[in-house]
């Protein structure tokens, strides 16, 4: 039995050891965003976030996330209050079978959460180990572009907020 | 992506009514010469099922839904139903619910392939809608015993002319809707149209993107358990011997099942399914036979097989006479579907019956096949669509519901998930079909081409189920079911002919398909069948003329286009990406255009793309494309543009990258590594779709419209760039490099 924190709540999780956290995620935890791509880190489609870092939860185990945070697509968010980088995915319509789409999006918030403007050429760098094979690619550039400028609209009109006070 | 579509409901009502229909019309012509006319049917796929409650349900509450046949595979389809109903109906789209293929609720539509969805789905909705309509207004007019003329439909209600408003909820009442649909429906005019047309937000996307239960692989039944099956190493290995005894005894296992060469383990949870399926594939051993050709041979093998041969274009004007004449061979290897999550599938068995959640591209075919399978009438057996990964054609979908049903059969009650590893995605998928093609055109002193000659190479294009023989788990059992024998898919769809009948008009043509029916290499139905290597093949050669005649590439294609809605999208294409005669592109960088019809009867599509080749490493980029489409009457803007980018990037790797791998006996491209497609780093700049919008015209899908004119475009920009012409797919770096060294 050990503990993982995740999307906040600690969770009392009874696997072994070796279980990949993409396992535990969707088998102990019920949770679908990161999804089984390849099983061998080539893909990104289980891509979560853990200490502010994205990873391959298809070959991450359970050992290594004690006493870490980690955090999946629905800890960013919900379908009616969705976080900056949900919105601007929805806005730009960056999906069309979506599989991959979970994985991309917690990369990006990543990228996001350590560099909130970057570059074009940044973005598709930190995307490189990301397949998508309907050929979203152009729509997923916008949308992270797009979920940039939310979140920094969201950082002012917050600083806005509270300064009004 | 066609095959042969079973319509087992009107077999099953049907009975041994085939037999009175077989005897009555030859008396019938008989007596009367003059054979009369068949009566006319309504269009799209209302043909084959023509009540009206098969399409469009209202409930006296007046819920609305909305049924198809088709499966949503990541096109957006279900959203522009919706709005196709919402339309024709008078309601709020979002009041709206579709439900999508599914053996006992939805009609038979086949499969859902060949971007004809929306002409056969999006048709008899729109149709079944608007005579759904007309009913409720009559029903009203008779209850207020006021002519039908008098009243409009707004909001989900008719209105009277005095204001009141009577809701389609209470206008229905019993069988209303259960009419058969009329040949002619009174569609609204297109001018007027205010849900189709705009580009409303996908429905599913939300889900997709915040973590919803939005695919197959998310579905959690209760009591369900985990299976993974171990695959042969090879086509036709046989299994020898294995001790499941060991795995047995692993931890959470329920059972480990063998079926001839069929082999799986369903454990608790998921993780120790594919620990017990790797203990158990170490504990398998097989007799492998090599019984692969040789790669590097590929085009001497194809075009030396035994072939079936038609001439499906002959074309003769002695008048044009030729004055210089070239040829050329282009080829295609084996190519993946490459879909990012593998196959998936659950099925529950329960008192001889078997319920299997499948995203087959088919339902009612697949349901067949695992009838067939298992000794059930197919009655007893069924399929429901849920959406997976895409799919871009006959993927492992089918072969993982087999599965499912296998392994479900031998624990009554118990809901069965498979899912597929990478490596058996990668390996067991049917593959898109090898091809081969050989031109040879003549040129006239006017520089206008007087012969064309197209001969094409390939195996048939759809081996999707209905037998049970083409799933690999049918093929795989003690008892197998052998596979069946391949067919072509007839024009003018056609498979390995698809788009193999020049849409040019060229006084002498000859055009031959050679269908091979032996398979080497496990094959089916890939996004646009043959016509991806047809008009890769078509319009590189094309512009291997144009620069003989010294005729710019777009010009050399109008002059050889009459159809007006083909050369309005060359047009529109060539101007929106600036191109001009004469120009010349930057420095290690190529213009390239390309055009086609798919199948030369639905939606036009030209590309013109801009090339970037690294001439010291060979390596290619595509820095920008412009579309131009038109797939008819729109309904939503912003979907088809997605499909047209897609379809651009989609085709751009498998035309530089992809090629599947095999030594004499086992295929060796099992993952993203020895299968590589393409990654961010090569995508380009930019990419531009515009849209001739044909109001009031039929739909004709989009789906897999690009795939042919985006990889000879951007094959002829990267001739352009380096003034050597690639032929041999995929066009990839070492060969470029190769070339500009030569």
């Amino acid at each position: 039995m050990m503990t993982l924190k995740v999307n906040g709540h600690d969770h009392q999780i009874d696997a072994p050891p070796d279980t990949p956290l993409l396992y535990v995620l969707r088998d102990e935890l019920n949770l679908n965003a990161a999804k089984y791509g390849c099983g061998l880190g080539q893909c990104g489609a289980c891509t979560v976030i853990v200490d502010g870092k994205a990873v391959f939860s298809c070959v991450t185990p359970l050992l290594l996330l004690e006493g870490k945070q980690v955090t999946t697509l629905e800890g960013l968010g919900t379908i009616d209050a969705p976080a900056p980088i949900q919105r601007a995915f929805m806005e730009e319509q960056a999906a069309q079978c979506g599989y991959c789409i979970a994985g991309m999006m917690m990369r990006a918030q990543a990228l996001l959460q350590k560099n909130p403007k970057p570059t074009d050429e940044q973005i598709r760098a930190e995307l490189e180990p990301h397949l998508c094979r309907c050929g979203t690619h152009m729509r997923i550039l916008r949308a992270v572009h797009r979920a940039s400028h939310l979140m920094d609209t969201a950082s002012s009109s917050s600083t806005t907020i509270g300064s009004a006070r | 992506m066609n095959g042969p579509v079973v319509i087992d409901r009107r077999r099953m009502l049907a009975g041994g009514g085939a037999l009175i229909v077989s005897f009555s019309l030859p008396a019938v012509l008989a007596q009367d010469q003059t054979a009369p006319a068949p009566a006319p049917k309504p269009p799209g796929s209302l043909a084959n099922t023509p009540f009206l409650d098969s399409w469009i349900r209202i409930d006296a509450d007046g819920g609305i839904t909305v049924f198809s046949g088709k499966a949503e595979i990541g096109q957006g389809f279900k959203t522009a139903f919706q709005q196709i109903a919402a339309e024709e109906l008078d309601v709020p789209f979002a009041s709206l619910k579709v439900v999508t293929a599914d053996t006992r609720r939805t009609a038979n539509e086949g499969y859902t392939s060949g971007s004809n969805s929306m002409k056969d789905s999006g048709t008899a909705i729109q149709n079944a809608a608007a005579q759904v309509r007309e009913l409720l207004i009559a029903e009203a007019a008779r209850r207020l015993n006021l002519p039908a003329e008098s009243f409009r439909t707004e909001n989900g209600a008719v209105i009277a002319p005095d204001g009141q408003r009577l809701g389609y909820g209470d206008l229905v009442a019993g069988d209303m809707l259960h009419v058969q649909a009329q040949p002619k429906s009174r569609l609204k005019d297109p001018a007027t149209y205010k849900v189709m047309g705009q580009p409303v937000p996908r429905v599913d996307i939300p889900a997709k993107v915040t973590g919803g239960a939005a695919y197959i692989q998310d579905m959690r039944l209760p009591g369900m358990v985990h299976a993974r099956v171990v695959r042969p190493p090879s086509y036709g290995a046989q299994l020898t011997e294995c001790d499941t005894s060991a795995i047995e005894r692993l931890p959470g296992v329920v059972k480990v099942i063998r079926n001839g060469n069929f082999m799986a383990v369903v454990a608790q949870k998921e993780f120790q399914a594919i620990k017990a399926m790797r203990a158990l594939s170490m504990a398998a051993k097989w007799r492998e036979t090599p019984g692969l050709p040789k790669q590097d041979d590929l085009p001497r093998l194809l075009t030396g097989l035994p072939s079936q041969d038609a001439i499906i274009l002959e074309r003769s004007d002695p008048s044009a006479i030729a004055q210089k004449t070239i040829e050329a061979t282009y080829t295609r290897p084996y190519q993946s579907h490459g879909s990012i999550g593998p196959s998936c599938a659950i099925a529950q068995s329960a008192n001889d019956a078997m319920t299997v959640w499948t995203h087959t591209q088919g339902v009612y075919p697949d349901r067949q096949g695992i009838a067939e399978m298992l000794h059930l009438p197919p009655a007893s057996v069924h399929l429901i669509h849920v959406e997976g990964s895409g799919c871009y054609g006959h993927n492992g979908a089918d072969d993982a519901a087999a599965d499912a049903a296998l392994i479900a059969r031998e624990l009554p009650g118990v809901p069965v998930r498979v899912q597929w590893m990478r490596e058996q995605e990668h390996g067991w998928e049917p593959f898109g079909p090898a091809m081969v093609t050989k031109l040879k055109a003549s040129l006239d002193s006017n520089g206008a081409i007087s012969s064309w000659n197209f001969e094409v190479w390939s195996n048939t294009h759809s081996m999707r189920p209905g037998g049970a023989g083409s799933m690999l788990a049918a093929q795989h059992m003690a008892q197998p079911i052998p596979l069946p024998a391949p067919k072509p898919i007839p024009l003018p769809e056609g498979g390995g002919d698809r788009n193999a009948i020049p849409i040019y008009k060229f006084p002498n043509a000859h055009v031959v398909h050679h269908f091979i029916p032996a398979m080497p290499v496990r094959v089916s139905a890939m996004r646009a069948l043959g016509a991806y290597h047809n008009v890769f093949s078509i319009e590189s050669f094309m512009d291997e003329l144009a620069e003989i005649a010294g005729t710019d590439a777009v010009e050399f294609r109008l002059k050889h286009l009459d159809d007006p809605r083909g050369r309005a999208v060359i047009e529109k294409a060539a101007q929106e990406f600036g191109w001009q005669k004469g120009q010349k592109a930057p420095p290690d960088r190529g213009f390239g255009f390309a055009f086609a019809r798919y199948k030369n009867l639905a939606a036009y599509c030209a590309i013109a793309s801009e090339v970037e080749v690294n001439r010291e490493t060979g390596r290619p980029r595509l820095v920008r494309a412009v579309a131009a489409v038109d797939s008819g009457q729109v309904v939503n803007p912003d979907g088809l543009i997605n499909q047209i980018e897609g379809a651009i990037l989609q085709s751009m790797s498998w035309t530089l990258y992809e090629a599947v791998t095999f030594d004499d006996t086992r295929i060796t491209s099992i993952d993203w590594q020895t299968y590589p497609i393409l990654r961010f780093n090569a995508v380009p700049q930019k990419i531009d779709v515009h849209i001739i919008n044909r109001p009031g015209q039929p739909f004709l899908g989009s789906g897999e419209t690009g795939q042919g004119p985006a990889a000879a475009s951007v094959a002829n920009a990267i001739a352009n760039a380096t003034g050597k012409r690639l032929r041999d797919l995929p066009l990839t770096r070492k060969k470029i490099k190769d070339a500009i060294d030569a």
